[in-house]
């Protein structure tokens, strides 16, 4: 909680701040104002006002305040709308280990921690698969300049990074991974429209499954807009977004290796 | 005017020369090959469409059966001068296995010629009209001489790419560019028909171009305008996708003679034989080529390697030149990539920008906007957009890309192309007669950078002609990529011609260039 925050509260605001119900900030605490945008396709008529006043109605949107409502020439109309919306939230129930921050280690405790645990360097194999040619958030995670002022993996002692570019079909990146005995892989996929990136990174899973080697690596998927919650459903063991560092990634596969061999 | 960064001209005189030189020594190893790709567009010109109960398109059923360095029009001519079928119907038959085109022998050269020039000459016919057609609806319309606005549509779906574009011609866009989906341009075939399914961009397919041109007419009309519609040359299928672009009216095609290689990696064999029939054909529809420049300050530092476009874009000058395209037709590209927290930023921008306009004085530029500082910051990605719009009308650049707010997020919606217009008419608007009122300090900011970068293109075209352009991208001086010569995808497709081999466009296409 910010100090303001808090004296608000002291000051007799009690019944004003409150962690148990928060809700969006305009100008004064719990106003909840908030904006929206959006098309519907209906032609810019009153109709078309009607419906989306019922459409933010609907959201929890009270008082709604159309304060821009165009034409999209065409059969399309663009609202922006204000309004005060009635949903809040409890931040007290909000679980501390849902919310922590992921602490990275640095590049010298994760070969420290690789030398005394394992004894051997770890092989990571990154690409990214399928008709995606986007190599720079791959690279930003590998290459040895890094990103951001930290270094990408094949910089790190301790690993045996190998990076095989874009474009590469999920065939040929298991085939790989299975020469290079990897230990972890890296997948990135930066298109995602109508949901490509789901149909590849699940064909992979499942080549890894037929192969028999799924449980044999760590696989972990990245991108810009790759989320952890995505990645866990598709069957990887972590997923990774934007502004992601070697760190964080060579942070949580060290771990994973480890718990894996105390099982 | 034209004349405002106080240019070493001998130095830009010099800088195409060296371009000129090694865009020669490209053209002698070019002349010397054809492509599975090229063979694939003569069936196309000739009038072979279609696809075989497999879907297999007719033009690669064609080429995949014939002896490649003898040319497609050798075995088609053959067949035609015994037989007197028409092209569309000998595809049919080898499609359907009534024709075995292994088993063909080839007739004599001037008996293949007299068979296939007048059915090239109906090809190229049926594109000039498509041209002819072109100038009338720009002569009853008018058109538009300050930057005009090209939006894309990229919904995968053509139907619904079609509500796009008319909505974004409707609200002011003068140019529609239909991306393509991931994965087209490492196809060995264009897809048949019309196409609802694309990643990222909808396939690029002689139907959907169709289906589009017809809309745009239709909203054209409609409005007084003429819309110009654009889709891209690039990949394995340079000249197919030429050929089609010429056969459904589209006005602006992206046709780089390195794109492929350096960001598809595809073979640069392929590549470099590719573009130079690909850009014939564009040339003589009319088309506006635009080259991908752009590209290059992705990924790498855009005032560090400013050089490396202006380079580039020397090049792809006289790779058109080559090609028969008039700097009309030359969109020569460019961006606006600039880190935004560089100091002076604007003014490097201005800088690059300027230069382009005075160093290829008559060419429709095309100016790109910014991508990829463009993050989920939606309302500052606005402003970004905005401060590349004012370059744009500042330095009086032709094609403008217009930014999409939600850039870093996903393709754009239809509400950010409106708003995206918007901006950019508001701002055209109000400093319509800027660029006559700015000059540039003579030995300012601008100034020094635009010289400077002049420079360093200079040298580094001193080095390219040195060492050939193949070694050049061996050892990786665009975008930082290296491409081995017998590396990337496509080279199987690349073939040394035999002894009579036979191009019936190419007459035609020269001919046209020489004014003859
Ligand atoms: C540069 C760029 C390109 C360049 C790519 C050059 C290259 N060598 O990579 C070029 C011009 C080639 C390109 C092409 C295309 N692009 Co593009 N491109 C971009 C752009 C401008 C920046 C992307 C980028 O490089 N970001 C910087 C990197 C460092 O960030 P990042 O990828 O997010 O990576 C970080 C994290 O995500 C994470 N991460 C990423 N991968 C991984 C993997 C692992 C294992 C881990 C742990 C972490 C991790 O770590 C990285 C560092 O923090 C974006 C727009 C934007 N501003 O984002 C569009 C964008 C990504 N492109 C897009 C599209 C559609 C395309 C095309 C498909 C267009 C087309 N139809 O032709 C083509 C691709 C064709 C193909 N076959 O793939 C769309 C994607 C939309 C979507 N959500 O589906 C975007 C968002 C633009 C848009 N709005 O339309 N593009």
């Amino acid at each position: 909680m910010g100090e303001h925050l808090k004296k608000m509260k002291n000051i007799g605001y009690k019944d004003k701040y409150d962690p148990t119900k928060i809700k969006p900030y305009g100008d004064t605490i719990n106003d909840g104002k908030i904006q929206v945008s959006f098309t519907l396709p209906m032609q810019n008529t009153p109709k078309a006002t009607i419906a989306a006043k019922q459409l933010v109605l609907k959201m929890g949107l009270r008082e709604p305040n159309i304060v821009l409502q165009k034409s999209l020439e065409s059969e399309f109309t663009f609202f922006v709308v204000y309004g005060h919306l009635i949903h809040n939230v409890d931040i007290t129930k909000i679980r501390e280990e849902d919310s922590q921050l992921f602490k990275a280690m640095s590049m010298d405790e994760i070969n420290e921690f690789i030398s005394q645990n394992f004894n051997r360097k770890i092989v990571v194999v990154g690409a990214t698969t399928g008709t995606d040619s986007h190599t720079m958030g791959i690279d930003a995670i590998m290459s040895m300049k890094g990103f951001h002022g930290h270094h990408g993996l094949e910089r790190y002692e301790m690993l045996e990074a190998h990076n095989l570019g874009s474009q590469v079909l999920n065939e040929d990146f298991v085939r790989k991974s299975i020469d290079l005995k990897a230990d972890v892989l890296l997948v990135s996929q930066t298109v995602t429209q109508k949901r490509i990136h789901v149909q590849n990174l699940t064909n992979l899973v499942e080549l890894l499954e037929a192969e028999g080697i799924r449980d044999k690596v760590i696989l972990i998927c990245g991108g810009a807009r790759i989320t952890k919650e995505l990645a866990k459903e598709l069957g990887y063991d972590a997923g990774f977004g934007q502004n992601t560092v070697a760190e964080d990634v060579a942070t949580f596969f060290i771990k994973e290796i480890r718990n894996r061999q105390k099982k | 005017m034209h004349n405002k960064l106080d240019l070493d001209r001998e130095l830009v005189s010099k800088a195409r020369l060296k371009a000129q030189n090694i865009a020669n020594e490209m053209q002698e190893f070019i002349n010397g090959y054809t492509t599975t790709t090229i063979e694939r567009t003569i069936c196309r010109l000739l009038g072979i469409d279609g696809v075989n109960k497999k879907g297999i398109p007719l033009p690669n059923v064609i080429v995949d059966n014939i002896d490649v360095k003898k040319g497609a029009a050798a075995y088609l001519g053959s067949i035609i001068h015994k037989t007197g079928l028409e092209p569309q119907e000998i595809a049919e038959k080898v499609g359907n296995g009534s024709i075995n085109l292994r088993n063909i022998s080839l007739v004599e050269s001037k008996d293949i010629q007299n068979a296939i020039l007048p059915l090239a000459e109906l090809g190229a016919a049926r594109i000039r009209t498509n041209r002819e057609e072109r100038e009338t609806y720009l002569k009853t319309h008018g058109d538009k001489e300050g930057p005009l606005l090209y939006v894309i549509v990229a919904t995968g779906n053509i139907y619904e790419d079609i509500i796009q574009a008319d909505s974004a011609a409707r609200k002011g866009a003068d140019i529609i560019a239909v991306i393509r989906s991931t994965g087209q341009s490492l196809m060995d075939y264009v897809p048949y028909g019309a196409t609802t399914q694309g990643f990222g961009g909808t396939y690029a397919t002689q139907e959907n171009f169709r289906l589009m041109r017809k809309a745009l007419d239709e909203a054209g009309n409609d409005l007084g305008r003429y819309i110009r519609l654009c889709n891209y040359c690039s990949g394995l299928c340079m000249p197919e996708i030429a050929a089609m672009g010429a056969l459904e009216r589209l006005d602006v095609m992206l046709n780089d003679a390195l794109y492929g290689i350096l960001f598809r990696d595809i073979n640069m064999q392929r590549t470099i034989i590719d573009q130079h029939f690909s850009r014939m054909i564009n040339g003589y529809s009319g088309v506006i080529i635009n080259t991908g420049e752009d590209n290059y300050i992705k990924t790498v530092d855009a005032v560090d390697q400013a050089f490396t476009v202006l380079t580039s874009q020397l090049m792809n000058e006289q790779f058109a030149i080559l090609a028969g395209i008039p700097e009309e037709q030359m969109g020569i590209g460019h961006a606006f990539e600039m880190n935004p927290t560089v100091k002076n930023g604007f003014l490097y921008e201005l800088a690059q920008a300027q230069l382009s306009r005075e160093v290829f004085p008559n060419a429709p530029l095309k100016y790109m906007p910014p991508t990829r500082y463009m993050t989920g910051d939606v309302f500052m990605g606005c402003v970004q957009n905005a401060l590349f719009n004012i370059v744009t009308k500042i330095t009086d650049q032709k094609i403008c890309l217009l930014g999409m707010l939600t850039e870093a997020i996903h393709t754009p919606f239809m509400s950010d192309r409106s708003i995206a217009i918007d901006i950019a008419q508001y701002i055209f608007n109000n400093m319509e007669n800027i660029s006559d009122e700015i000059l540039f300090k003579p030995d300012g900011i601008i100034n020094r950078q635009a010289n400077t970068s002049l420079k360093k293109a200079y040298d580094l075209l001193s080095k390219i002609e040195q060492q050939g352009l193949f070694k050049t991208l061996e050892v990786g001086t665009f975008a930082g990529i290296r491409r081995p010569i017998d590396g990337g995808k496509g080279l199987d497709g690349v073939v040394k011609k035999g002894e009579l081999y036979f191009n019936p466009f190419i007459g035609i296409f020269l001919k046209a260039k020489e004014g003859v």
